[in-house]
């Protein structure tokens, strides 16, 4: 969709540090140029996805549903997508080109760092970290994540059908940038187009395999896809898929990876999966960071309905939003507007053993016992059941018959543990 | 995303109503927020227990054809009574729960399932109290049973009115039976019961009356065939699964033809009879199976069946009652925690810790 002309840019979009501003209230940013530089090793620079002028710098509400530090960029007469005569050209990258093959790995993990590329699949994780494992440490494997990561999102598919290309040389950097010789891109079996189209540009490489795997949920989860495509497992927190020799990258992320080397393309748009019934037209939409969701709505045909609820991310593990006044995100994978009828409201029941939520869990736990010990509060209990190890993907309480709040308890458990952990260390 | 991390209850409205200026396409949407999943799937508990009342029926009908108006009345007694009395007890006990979850129905029909067609209505609604509030409400309602509370039910009314409870109609007795009729001419021991009482020789009944139900026994018990329709239906919509049926039912009879094979068959019933005879296809499909009080893992399901199938073979062949069904499933039941307990399954990715980039 076009550049909004408005942007507000939140500074932390990523795991790890929040960013620091570098940019005051009346600068002139061009395209691309840097806002914020990261606040630690695990942190990711912001660059501005607009041409135009810093008009606030300071707290905003975050899609996360809390205040954070944003910079908000408006456009300008001369600057910005209004008016295209006189802006300042974009900003890009220095030190990236075509060339690639040229360049060594700490200067391609640099570009990536610089291009402030995080991990396009929803946890935000930033990319040159993963890049850089420990010593000790060996990586012998590439796994390229399409296999969607939860239902209703189709971005990745679209990524992959529409910038096939530049998917592939983004795998082709991520395995230069490892140093590993083998890389794997997972595709769920419903997709066999996107696997078709990858087999054909992946055909030159014969590092790269693209496997079909089961569509199931969550199958796009780090340690599931790894465990389908390897059948190796990845130890309980605080392991790591590095622990089995793998790094995992999405394919969006792979793509925003070939920009940023081989055209100095920043991080500053990505694609988004706009859908639900209260959206007037579903679509992918490929977005400015820091759109906010009305411009979005407005461009997708508007509301058909009023929404009941609307989700950022999928509807397994997205949040639910608060008001529509919030930016898009590096993380934000969909945009979900759900009516009354696909959201019902839920009142929990009491459990009857079924053990559906045991049977389903991808991580072998057992949901139902971990919820009921942190029901009556003890957290001890839980973390012998292994409370820690879960991902929080939902299928529990999707599955569970009688609504209960399965791995809302497992959160709930593990954010009360936390809080014991501080209060005894304070 | 990591916005909502906690549980609060879903369904309030939070942000503000519309304010007055702004209406029309930039209006406020009134915005539900709550913790994901933001979807459920279709399963509801009164969806398997509905499932689980109809997968019985087939069983129930061919009753109602062997046993006709005697059926009728234990069937129709035994699921209002205990309708009723959980009404009573969801009231006044202001337990969470209503009528329309199914389970008091499925208890109901269960209960008249497992009493002889000769029972009086007196002895129905005993049960019924028994089963609703000391197994279930006692317990604290549906989900907190230790013991199914149809089978808890039988077995009170089997050791407080013994010949009440083992009073066995003949198949196509089909009149009404009104209360004080003279039962003695129209009524036969069963199978189970012939071979306690070392009357083994005078057994009619063989393998095709036990499969349709072509003779003596509980309302619900007679015809297997039916009961194994039934419990295709409950397999195939994954309401209960393989493991405690098929453990159940093979150690019966893997024990039973052992003592078959040792002690002769002047002495022992042959064991494909053991497994069509009695209670054990209600018992190990329909019973055993009660999600409630059974275990919640795979392993722990093989152990509770292969556990009431050895207490099952132990009771008929050596014990002091000539069916041991209810019995051996009880006393599982209440082994149900500890095997839960020490049979956790293992967490992803445990076993393999360290296993490293091997390939």
């Amino acid at each position: 969709m076009p550049a909004p002309c408005r942007v507000v840019v939140p500074l932390r979009q990523h795991l790890g540090a929040p960013a620091k501003a570098i940019v005051a209230v009346g600068d002139r940013v061009a395209e691309g140029q840097p806002i914020a530089e990261p606040g630690g090793f695990v942190s990711a620079p912001v660059h501005a996805p607009i041409a135009g002028e810093v008009t606030f710098v300071g707290p905003r509400a975050h899609p996360g549903g809390f205040p954070c530090e944003s910079v908000v960029i408006e456009a300008r007469d001369g600057v910005g997508p209004a008016a295209t005569d006189g802006a300042p050209p974009p900003w890009r990258l220095p030190g990236a080109s075509a060339d690639w093959e040229r360049m060594t790995r700490a200067e391609l993990t640099a570009l990536i760092r610089e291009a402030g590329i995080v991990g396009l699949g929803g946890a935000a994780f930033p990319t040159h970290v993963k890049l850089s494992p420990p010593a000790g440490k060996p990586i012998d494997l590439l796994v390229i994540n399409g296999a969607e990561c939860e239902p209703f999102l189709t971005c990745d598919h679209r990524v992959m059908l529409e910038e096939t290309a530049a998917v592939v040389t983004g795998v082709r950097i991520l395995k230069r940038a490892l140093g590993v010789p083998r890389a794997i891109i997972g595709v769920e079996g419903n997709k066999p187009d996107a696997i078709a189209r990858l087999g054909e540009a992946c055909a030159l490489d014969d590092g790269i395999e693209v496997v079909a795997c089961r569509v199931k949920y969550p199958q796009g989860a780090e340690k599931q896809l790894i465990n389908a495509l390897t059948g190796r497992e990845v130890p309980p927190p605080p392991g790591l898929p590095l622990d089995v020799g793998v790094v995992v990258q999405n394919v969006g992320t792979a793509a925003a990876v070939a920009r940023a080397v081989t055209a100095g393309l920043p991080l500053y748009e990505r694609v988004v999966t706009v859908s639900g019934s209260a959206i007037a037209r579903p679509s992918n939409v490929r977005v400015r960071i820091g759109t906010p969701l009305r411009d979005i709505i407005d461009f997708c045909g508007g509301l058909a309905s009023p929404p009941a609820k609307v989700v950022m991310g999928g509807p397994m593990m997205g949040a639910s939003l608060t008001d529509l006044d919030v930016p898009v995100v590096k993380a934000t994978s969909g945009l979900l507007f759900f009516t009354r009828h696909e959201c019902p409201d839920s009142t929990p029941h009491a459990c009857i053993r079924c053990g559906r939520c045991g049977e389903a869990c991808p991580l072998c736990l057992q949901p139902s016992e971990i919820a009921l010990r942190v029901e009556i509060g003890d957290l001890d209990a839980a973390q012998a059941l292994h409370i820690q190890e879960c991902m929080e993907c939902g299928t529990c309480a999707y599955i569970c018959p009688s609504n209960r709040w399965l791995v809302q308890q497992v959160r709930l458990g593990k954010a009360k543990l936390h809080d014991r952990k501080q209060q005894r260390s304070a | 995303m990591t916005a909502s991390s906690n549980a609060a209850p879903e369904g309030a409205p939070v942000s503000a109503p519309p304010p007055a200026d702004k209406v029309g396409a930039s209006a406020r949407p009134t915005l539900r927020v709550g913790p994901s999943p933001h979807l459920h799937g279709p399963e509801t508990v009164p969806r398997i227990m509905r499932w689980v009342f109809l997968a019985l029926l087939p069983a129930a009908l061919v009753s109602v054809w062997f046993f006709g108006a005697s059926a009728v009345k234990v069937l129709t007694l035994s699921t209002l009574f205990c309708l009723g009395v959980e009404w009573l007890c969801l009231r006044l006990m202001r337990t969470p729960g209503a009528l329309s979850d199914w389970s008091a129905a499925v208890t109901g029909l269960l209960l008249g399932m497992n009493l002889p067609p000769t029972a009086p209505w007196w002895l129905i609604l005993a049960g019924a109290i028994v089963a609703i509030v000391v197994a279930k409400h006692l317990f604290g309602g549906l989900g907190g049973n230790i013991f199914n509370p149809a089978l808890t039910a039988r077995v009170f009314l089997l050791v407080s009115w013994p010949t009440y409870m083992t009073t066995w109609l003949k198949p196509g007795q089909r009149q009404w039976l009104a209360p004080g009729t003279d039962l003695a001419g129209i009524t036969e021991a069963t199978p189970l019961g012939l071979l306690k009482e070392g009357r083994l020789s005078e057994l009619s009944a063989g393998a095709s009356d036990l499969l349709l139900g072509n003779l003596g026994g509980s309302v619900g018990e007679i015809s297997a065939l039916a009961l194994l329709i039934g419990a295709a239906a409950l397999l195939w919509k994954r309401i209960i699964t393989w493991e405690i049926p098929a453990a159940f039912i093979g150690t019966v009879a893997a024990v039973t033809g052992l003592a078959y094979a040792i002690g002769g068959p002047e002495r022992y019933l042959a064991p494909h009879l053991h497994v069509l005879a009695g209670g054990l296809f209600l018992g190990a499909f329909f019973m055993a199976t009660d999600m409630v009080t059974c275990p919640i893992t795979y392993r722990g399901r093989l152990i509770f069946g292969a556990g009431c199938g050895l207490l099952t073979a132990v009771i008929r062949l050596w014990g002091g009652y000539p069916e041991g069904v209810s019995f051996a499933i009880l006393l599982m039941n209440a082994g149900t925690p500890m095997i839960d307990h020490y049979l956790r399954p293992r967490t992803f990715g445990t076993a393999t810790a360290r296993q490293g980039a091997t390939s």
